[in-house]
């Protein structure tokens, strides 16, 4: 038989060998060195991590090519980078230099706002967010093998990637108590695939990887998103915008695999130093908000 | 019987679904003491550099390696290059298997595939004649095997992707994806 590369499979699989573990930004070598000493399953390569992306305010594109290659060179574990929403040219930009993971992502300032990319198009697989359980199936139709919640990227404050998890996990449930003839009508009340609806009730469960993102900022967040279902975690800002960032980045690792041991993520969180200076999902504009961004 | 799964990270629960599939009691294994009683192990795959510290932040190196002494153990990918005694990088190993392994041996994720291997061993044992579907993502390479370990199964071209040393059993690939459960029944017959 053939070898094939690029299969459902594969884009699938790679998913499931970072469960369990953390997924780190990092926006040079040496960063990505640290989130790698530190046990990071893989790392997000990109040039301004979210908090800064706010703080600067401008148009979000693509990281610099020169800047990932030096990444991918730097360390031994997966490589993923962010293009925007819809631009499928930076997209194939990132497959071409050899990216594990592209995360087509709202942090991002989107270049379609109608369409997300045709994933299936790609052999390397795709990563991106979801608010509830229609968002994450239309993206896993579009072709996307692994499902994070949105969150509120770069606040530190993980209110709004609670109520995403909450939202998906708490559909999942629901569909599990439903019978098949009120699935069409759940599939058009969420804007989601019959298929891929049905296949969550079949399976109890997404029907790829769910990772938690988006204001993760201490190990007790980590654990908080493992607990109420996630696969792992994304951690964007919090790490580098904290204090002592390798100390935390080794206790947030810790605290996902040992999420259901209150004792050792007691001793995990002691002494990390400063956590990243959180902003208040509540209190901010809703123009600032990136989780509005995609459909 | 009753079989562990390491499960600091990667795909553990994969190989737990196997393991009930086939009848067989299956368990987490986070801490040293969840090794009692148990009749064999298996590591799964994920990031080793993330299993290989994690299992030294929580002092299960040198128990693992006394498990291994007498117990079966099979890793599959990440878990193949932590039982390596070499994998050609810093990093920590268990060392009981003396084979030699080289980390993402095929590229990246792009170069992940799937392809069928003929493994008389396996099939003999489950007496069965069609060949095994194998699953490579990001997959080491089994650069040489010395001392007792043996090599199980080699592509085409003769690299090798599956080895055995007694009741050690290492494989680049992934049974735990698909939905033949040969290896795990393989994995059985070792531990029994």
């Amino acid at each position: 038989m053939e070898t094939k590369t690029g299969t459902w499979i594969e884009k699938k699989g790679l998913a499931q060998m970072l469960k369990g573990g953390v997924i780190m930004d990092v926006v040079n070598a040496e960063q990505a060195k640290i989130a790698e000493e530190a046990g990071a399953c893989a790392v997000m390569a990109l040039e301004r991590v979210p908090a800064d992306i706010r703080a600067d305010g401008g148009v979000a594109r693509m990281s610099d090519p020169d800047m990932i290659l030096k990444i991918m060179e730097a360390v031994s574990i997966p490589v993923m980078a962010k293009c925007r929403i819809g631009h499928f040219v930076e997209a194939q930009i990132l497959e071409s230099l050899g990216v594990d993971y592209i995360d087509e992502s709202e942090v991002l300032t989107p270049a379609d706002e109608e369409h997300h990319i045709l994933k299936h198009n790609f052999k390397v697989p795709f990563v991106c967010g979801c608010r509830n359980i229609g968002e994450a199936l239309r993206r896993i139709g579009e072709g996307a093998a692994m499902i994070r919640t949105k969150g509120e990227a770069g606040t530190g404050d993980v209110v709004e990637a609670v109520r995403h998890a909450r939202s998906v996990m708490g559909s999942i449930r629901q569909l599990q108590t439903m019978g098949d003839e009120e699935l069409m009508t759940f599939a058009k009340n969420n804007g989601a695939p019959y298929e891929l609806v049905k296949e969550v009730k079949q399976l109890g469960r997404m029907p790829v990887v769910n990772f938690a993102a988006g204001g993760v900022a201490t190990p007790a967040d980590a654990a908080l998103m493992m607990q109420l279902g996630v696969d792992g975690v994304f951690v964007g800002s919090g790490i580098f915008k904290s204090g002592d960032p390798a100390k935390r980045a080794a206790a947030i690792v810790k605290s996902v695999t040992f999420y259901q041991d209150a004792s050792v993520l007691a001793e995990v969180s002691r002494n990390l130093g400063e956590a990243m200076v959180g902003r208040n999902v509540s209190q901010m504009p809703e123009g600032e908000k990136m989780a509005g961004r995609g459909w | 019987m009753k079989i562990g799964v390491l499960a600091l990270q990667g795909d553990f629960s994969e190989h737990i679904s196997m393991l009930k599939k086939i009848g067989v009691d299956a368990v987490e294994v986070r801490l040293p003491k969840h090794l009692d009683d148990l009749d064999g192990l298996i590591i799964p795959g994920g990031e080793s550099t993330t299993i290989g510290k994690l299992s030294v932040a929580y002092d299960l190196m040198a128990p693992l390696k006394q498990f291994g002494k007498s117990h079966a153990i099979w890793g599959t990918c990440a878990g193949a290059i932590f039982l390596s005694k070499n994998a050609n990088s810093e990093q920590p190993l268990l060392g009981l298997m003396d084979i030699k392994v080289q980390r993402n041996a095929f590229g990246r994720q792009v170069d992940s595939f799937e392809t069928d291997l003929e493994i008389d061993e396996l099939m003999k044992a489950t007496g069965t004649e069609h060949p095994y579907h194998a699953i490579f993502i990001r997959a080491p390479l089994i650069e040489s095997v010395h001392g007792k370990a043996r090599i199980l199964s080699a592509l085409e071209d003769g690299r090798i992707v599956a080895a055995q040393e007694g009741r050690l059993l290492a494989t680049s690939f992934h049974p735990e994806l698909t939905n033949d459960t040969r290896f795990h029944e393989y994995f059985i017959s070792l531990a029994s």
